[in-house]
């Protein structure tokens, strides 16, 4: 078993992203996604697809960030007494919770290797909040989980987004006394 | 024999600070190349979406760096094409600023009163106007109403924005495709090209040297899709250079130059201050809107409408009080800060567990609808230094567009640290009375502190050790190269900066013609506003003699 193994590279991105944004499990034997939170998370959301797109510049470093991230995770297992997880990735067999503090220490302002899990945890979340890898008015009509869950309203026909009803309309508060004409501070 | 190419004046940058002197050198008969590292797109391009190779990863810049990031144009427009022309002057006693070196950091010749002519220049020729309520989006307007509620004032800011074409889109990062923002696209620029000026984008400039009297610009040519590759490289010569790439990249053009030209003034790659910038997400509770502001949009629904606007509405400008002491000034203003890269540094309130990611990361992203972000603009103390210059540009870059690792390292000082804990707790103070929300800073643990307003990395000032231009904006030791972008503001200004940039841009361009014709260029100053109206240009006329110093 290597970190390239499509199923350990898969499975541990999985639920790395999924620790960043979480997700209902996809079945009662997925072993990826914890299952943490109600609703799709940066699984459902595209994050793999994403992440493997070579725009982001991460996509070569995947294999090794997988594989440095089972290190971390065996040595975090071992540290806490957890027990080793046979077949599957080190760090999919951690519970949530432990995957939460492992992304925790790792992405901590001393860690050295943080600038990495960042980036990962960044694009993990844009999966999500921004579906980079999808055009935004066709992600959204396809009922994209993350932007829906957002509440990302729709565009119009052209794909532009359009807002004629956007003010309040009338005064909400004292102006700032000494504002000059322009509309500035003194 | 190779023949090399010849400008008068070759203008690195295309934002305020490049498209001003560019407008107003070429007006005057100047042949000007204008070299821009970014795209030239036009507003049809200009895209709702966030897909990576879009306008808004084409056009947007985020350089990472050691304790603070930076957010910028990348295209021709610089600034302008990307930022939310949010327009207000700064404030009087910001020009009295000492920072932490003992005396005034300004040049004696610049205050308020000083600069109000050039101001007034700049917002003839977007042109700047004020706003009224009808024109504010709800979060403005939501803004407004809970700092009233809090016995507090609340001001629209003024805008450069055609209010009457603008939709509320608020996709003005990726360019506005309606051209109501008054980017520098409608105005100087066309005008600087219509004169005869040559804007050349996917143009880096690396470096600068000396040959024959003149200075010789060597650039890449970067791809147009994919930034991490250069497509080949050149130069060209010129007589007087103005270095306008922005505060990230200015700096750094100069110390990759320092072997080649000799040493530069300490002051450049120095002084750096990310104008004080930090964001507060409030999340509000919609009943309490309702109930205790007594705000619905007609439909029952009391706000619910992030999405709606054109960024910054409305500041609390409460604490611009000049009677205040230095690092205790500050502004709030109403942000939108759009979906992708940010929102991984909103921190959830109140958590128990992670604070930017996680299932209670997540609860707060199903509530996006009902943010409101707050956008603190404090004292800070021009703590940011670059390192050595990376191989090229400012910064490895790490996607094919926007992401990059530049060399700024910024560790806050406690009065700057004390100021945004200050602003933090009047955010909270405002916003959480009576439960009308639940506010948390946005972390700075993940890539540092974070400005989308870099200045003051080669700035203005009377001393030599502490600024590395003079008051005319011409680099310390090395005559006939100006520099007139962020860079040159020396210090935050507690607004947003993009009107007080202009101005000294505006300000700086009669000094740099007449350095163009101590080397014999045929240029004259005078050009009226982009436009041809020329009330602006009356009021400076007398100035402008002054700063010439023929």
């Amino acid at each position: 078993m290597t970190a390239t193994t499509p199923g350990i590279m898969t499975m541990t991105l999985e639920a790395f992203a999924d620790t960043i944004v979480p997700g209902e499990k996809r079945s009662p034997d997925d072993t990826a996604i914890a299952g943490a939170a109600d609703g799709p998370g940066a699984v459902a959301a595209g994050a793999l697809e994403l992440l493997a797109w070579s725009a982001t510049g991460i996509s070569d470093a995947l294999p090794d960030l997988v594989q440095s991230l089972n290190r971390h995770a065996d040595a975090y297992a071992a540290e806490h007494g957890l027990v080793p997880g046979g077949l599957v990735p080190a760090f999919v067999t951690l519970p949530f919770e432990h995957r939460t503090a492992l992304v925790q220490e790792l992405t901590a302002p001393s860690h050295p290797e943080k600038a990495l899990w960042v980036l990962l945890a960044l694009f993990s979340n844009m999966a999500f909040d921004s579906a980079a890898h999808l055009n935004t008015a066709s992600a959204l009509a396809d009922g994209h989980p993350g932007l829906t869950a957002i509440g990302l309203r729709h565009p119009d026909e052209d794909g532009l987004w359009r807002f004629p009803q956007s003010s309040y309309g009338r005064p909400l508060a004292g102006l700032r006394p000494g504002t000059t004409l322009s509309g500035s501070p003194a | 024999m190779t023949s090399v190419e010849r400008a008068d004046v070759v203008v690195v940058g295309s934002g305020f600070g490049g498209a001003i002197p560019a407008y107003h050198l070429a007006a005057g008969g100047a042949r000007v190349v204008v070299l821009e590292r970014g795209p030239w797109l036009t507003s049809a391009e200009f895209e709702h979406d966030y897909k990576l190779g879009s306008s808004y990863t084409r056009i947007f810049d985020f350089v990472v760096g050691e304790g603070m990031s930076v957010l910028g144009g990348n295209c021709v427009g610089g600034g302008s094409v990307v930022y939310f022309a949010a327009m207000p002057r700064a404030p009087g006693f910001i020009f009295e600023r000492r920072g932490s070196i003992g005396r005034r950091m300004w040049p004696a010749a610049i205050d308020r009163g000083a600069l109000e002519p050039w101001y007034d220049r700049v917002a003839e020729a977007l042109p700047v106007t004020t706003q009224d309520w009808s024109q504010v989006s709800y979060a403005g307007g939501l803004w407004a109403a809970a700092c009233d509620h809090a016995g507090r004032t609340a001001n629209p800011v003024p805008i450069a924005i055609d209010t009457g074409t603008c939709t509320m889109c608020n996709w003005m990062m990726a360019g506005c495709r309606f051209d109501a923002k008054r980017s520098l696209l409608l105005n100087y620029l066309p005008a600087a090209v219509a004169h005869g000026a040559e804007i050349r984008p996917l143009h880096e400039v690396q470096r600068v040297s000396r040959v024959d009297g003149r200075y010789r610009l060597h650039y890449n040519l970067i791809d147009g899709e994919d930034y991490r590759v250069t497509a080949g490289s050149g130069t060209i010569d010129a007589k007087i250079i103005v270095l306008a790439a922005g505060a990230g990249a200015t700096p750094v053009i100069l110390q990759r130059s320092e072997a080649s030209l000799g040493p530069m003034p300490h002051a450049v790659g120095r002084y750096f201050s990310g104008n004080g910038e930090r964001l507060n997400t409030a999340i509000l509770n919609e009943e309490r809107v309702r109930d205790v502001l007594g705000l619905t949009r007609g439909d029952g629904v009391a706000y619910e409408a992030y999405q709606i606007g054109k960024g910054p509405c409305v500041a609390n400008w409460d604490r611009l009080d000049s009677s205040r002491p230095e690092y205790t000034r500050y502004s709030l203003e109403q942000l939108y800060f759009p979906l992708g890269l940010g929102t991984i540094l909103a921190q959830v309130p109140e958590a128990t567990g992670p604070t930017w990611f996680g299932v209670e990361k997540k609860k707060i992203l199903e509530r996006w609808k009902s943010w409101l972000t707050i956008f603190e603009m404090i004292e800070d103390d021009n703590e940011g230094v670059f390192g050595s210059p990376p191989a090229a540009g400012n910064a490895d870059r790490i996607s094919q567009q926007m992401l990059g690792v530049g060399r700024l390292q910024y560790q806050p000082s406690a009065t700057t640290v004390a100021a945004w804990a200050a602003a933090d707790a009047d955010v909270k103070d405002i916003l959480e009375r009576d439960g009308l929300a639940r506010v948390a800073p946005w972390t700075n643990d993940l890539i540092g502190a974070y400005t989308v307003h870099p200045l003051a990395s080669c700035r203005i000032g009377d001393d030599p050790g502490t600024s590395a231009l003079d008051d005319r904006h011409e680099l310390r030791g090395h005559p006939g190269v100006f520099v007139t972008d962020g860079s040159a503001v020396p210090c935050s200004l507690t607004v947003n900066p993009a009107m007080t940039i202009a101005a000294l841009a505006e300000r700086a361009v009669p000094g740099i013609v007449a350095a163009a014709r101590q080397r014999g260029v045929a240029v004259e100053y005078g050009a009226p506003a982009p436009d041809g109206g020329t009330s602006g240009r009356r009021a400076t006329a007398a100035l402008a003699a002054d700063l010439a110093r023929e």
